[in-house]
């Protein structure tokens, strides 16, 4: 295979990637440094040149470690507790002590959006975890087993993908989780990404499902085919390696959708619920102060949107390096 | 065309049975008393548990449940809730609320979106087009009752502009925030879809043709780039139709309009089971109306498309 920058006639690009399994597949993480050196330069290596240019990239790296030290450890942040509320403060505005108020129970707000990170990101990195591997996984069988099966698994996707998305949460949280239930937080946790998943795995499917079926025909793999290579050695080494690249943009972009899919359920009083600080939950415990109390809505939805943004920009910054044609 | 149509028809109908069955049997079938705190903090009567039983055939087994529910659907009947009234009315008091909204939506995201996406398509890397881009991203990363509450905060209450409130009987010009705010995520999403089409064609062969014949640029731009352009963003509109009436609820919701989100929303919190699957069902059908009428919308805008 050959430099991907010098073969910029061919059309397709997948055809163009070059299997670079040092780089891309796990199996083969373990190869000798030295045989990494020789291999020429991948299609990730010139994504990461082209990406390490944009002031995007690094704007939204540097929000999402931010974000992710955040969860990881709070303490760092603040010394007021999250939870610990004294009514003489209640809707006390912002001030030297308490940067962001104090909300109607008189919890310092600044230290409940810094604590509040942890299960909006959890949630949203586990959906979107649980939405990568079931769909693309399913995405990946379709594609290369083809014929009935895929007729098959594509039906089951038409199914979940018919329910419209808010809708089909409420009903399945609503169903195992009810309000006023005694579920601990890590079983709503667990229900609210259950319900994320299912609701959103077939959009993967599909993306993984159209690549697999573009890759599939290309040179590389009837080469590897016709050496005798077994269907599981073509799909772990040749196929998964090259159709990757489109669905973990969009499970880039899916993190940031799920970090704001969580608040709206949490909003709708079906997802995590109030001893578990996240950010849909504050900003839903807002709602009816917005009047008296703009600051206590105001924050948690700047460092939810914050990390929205981050996390799209961040997938389209990859979609961009990743893109032969934008070149 | 016909056999196509019939094809795509016969296509929805394992659909939509697996979906209104996932459905039904989410609210029906999953375990738990379906009477707890139906009649107030005391249980229900016996006489009351039984006649219920009878009128949603709680005893039978789940699928004759849905197939008798079903047999009715058919016949128009969507059923009554547990305390009697009909469904029907309920979705007939609803849903036009809800499609005013969704159309309100559409036509709002339709509008900004294309007219921001062509005026970036045809000038990339302005400042126009950055400005489009960077607000696009806002548009995508704020969540709906975000955009709902602080504008019905600003415009609502600070400035009293609109009503903070949708008013009943709705006005089209009450909807016109409420509007913009179901459609403010989808709107980003066109403008982005109608930039990338439009910037892919202009350099193509047929528009370096007709500005070559002297065509002046309203018509090259009018006729010919906009009509191949499109594609991509009337599918995108066309399933988001269906899409929005479904994501309504967190709208309705903060504005308050009697749509088929908050009856559905309500329904599913006094655990209505009967009219929480009607309205699903309805959602999915218009849903998957919406993508087959899209599909057959392409003949018409893109004539090299062909039906067997």
């Amino acid at each position: 295979m050959s430099d991907p920058t010098t073969t910029s006639m061919v059309t397709t690009p997948q055809a163009e990637q070059p299997t670079a399994p040092g780089m891309t597949s796990p199996p083969d993480a373990g190869s000798s440094a030295a045989a990494r050196k020789e291999k020429p330069r991948g299609l990730l290596y010139n994504a990461w040149d082209d990406l390490r240019r944009k002031p995007m990239f690094w704007f939204s790296a540097t929000l999402i470690v931010l974000f992710l030290v955040m969860a990881a450890f709070p303490t760092l942040f603040t010394n007021a507790s999250p939870t610990e509320g004294v009514l003489s403060r209640s809707l006390g505005k912002p001030s030297a002590e308490a940067w962001f108020g104090y909300d109607v129970q008189g919890r310092d707000i600044y230290a409940r959006v810094i604590y509040g990170a942890r299960a909006s990101i959890v949630v949203a990195v586990l959906s979107t975890l649980g939405t990568t591997i079931i769909g693309g996984m399913a995405g990946v069988i379709a594609g290369f087993r083809g014929g009935w099966f895929d007729s098959i698994l594509s039906r089951i996707a038409d199914i979940f993908f018919g329910l419209p998305f808010v809708l089909g949460a409420i009903v399945i949280l609503f169903t195992f989780n009810p309000p006023g239930s005694a579920n601990g937080v890590w079983k709503i946790i667990a229900l609210v990404v259950f319900s994320l998943v299912v609701l959103s795995w077939p959009v993967s499917m599909r993306i993984m499902r159209s690549s697999v079926l573009a890759t599939k025909q290309a040179d590389y793999i009837m080469a590897a085919r016709s050496m005798g290579a077994g269907p599981l050695r073509i799909v772990f080494k040749h196929l998964i390696p090259n159709c990757l690249a489109p669905l973990m943009v969009y499970s880039t972009i899916l993190i940031g959708s799920f970090i704001g899919a969580e608040a709206t359920l949490a909003y709708l009083g079906v997802g995590l619920k109030t001893p578990v600080v996240s950010w849909g939950i504050i900003i839903s415990e807002s709602q009816h102060y917005i009047r008296v109390a703009p600051w206590w809505f105001l924050f948690p939805s700047a460092f939810l949107v914050a990390a929205v943004l981050a996390f799209v920009m961040l997938g389209e910054a990859v979609r961009e390096a990743l893109d032969p044609k934008m070149r | 065309m016909g056999r196509y149509v019939l094809r795509r028809l016969l296509q929805l109908i394992p659909v939509f049975i697996g979906t209104t069955f996932l459905i039904y049997y989410l609210v029906w079938a999953v375990p738990g008393d379906p009477f707890a705190g139906k009649c107030g903090e005391r249980r229900c009567p016996d006489a009351y548990i039984a006649l219920m039983t009878e009128k949603f055939n709680l005893d039978k087994p789940i699928w004759v449940q849905y197939l008798t529910y079903m047999k009715n659907l058919l016949q128009g009947d969507f059923g009554q809730t547990y305390g009697g009234i009909s469904i029907n009315q309920l979705i007939a008091d609803a849903y036009p609320n809800t499609i005013k909204l969704a159309v309100m939506a559409l036509l709002i995201e339709a509008v900004i979106g294309l007219t921001a996406g062509v005026l970036t398509g045809l000038r990339r890397n302005g400042f126009l087009d950055n400005l489009v881009l960077i607000s696009t991203l806002f548009l995508i990363a704020l969540p709906t009752f975000v955009t709902g509450f602080v504008l019905q905060y600003l415009l609502g209450v600070k400035w009293q502009i609109i009503t903070p409130t949708v008013p009943n009987p709705i006005t089209w010009a009450s909807l016109i925030v409420p509007g913009f705010v179901l459609g403010s995520v989808s709107m980003a999403y066109v403008a982005r879809l109608a930039r990338t089409s439009i910037a892919e064609n202009r350099s193509s062969d047929y528009v370096r043709t007709a500005i070559a014949k002297g065509l002046p640029m309203r018509r090259v731009v009018g006729i010919h780039l906009l009509r191949n352009s499109l594609i991509p963003v009337v599918t995108y509109l066309g399933t988001d139709l269906g899409a929005l009436m479904g994501g309504a609820i967190v709208t309705e919701a903060i504005f308050g309009i009697n749509g088929i989100g908050r009856t559905v929303y309500r329904a599913i919190l006094t655990k209505e089971g009967a009219t929480v699957v009607s309205i699903v069902v309805i959602l999915v059908l218009v849903y998957l109306l919406m993508n087959l009428v899209v599909d057959l919308l392409y003949a018409l805008l893109d004539p090299r498309i062909r039906y067997e």
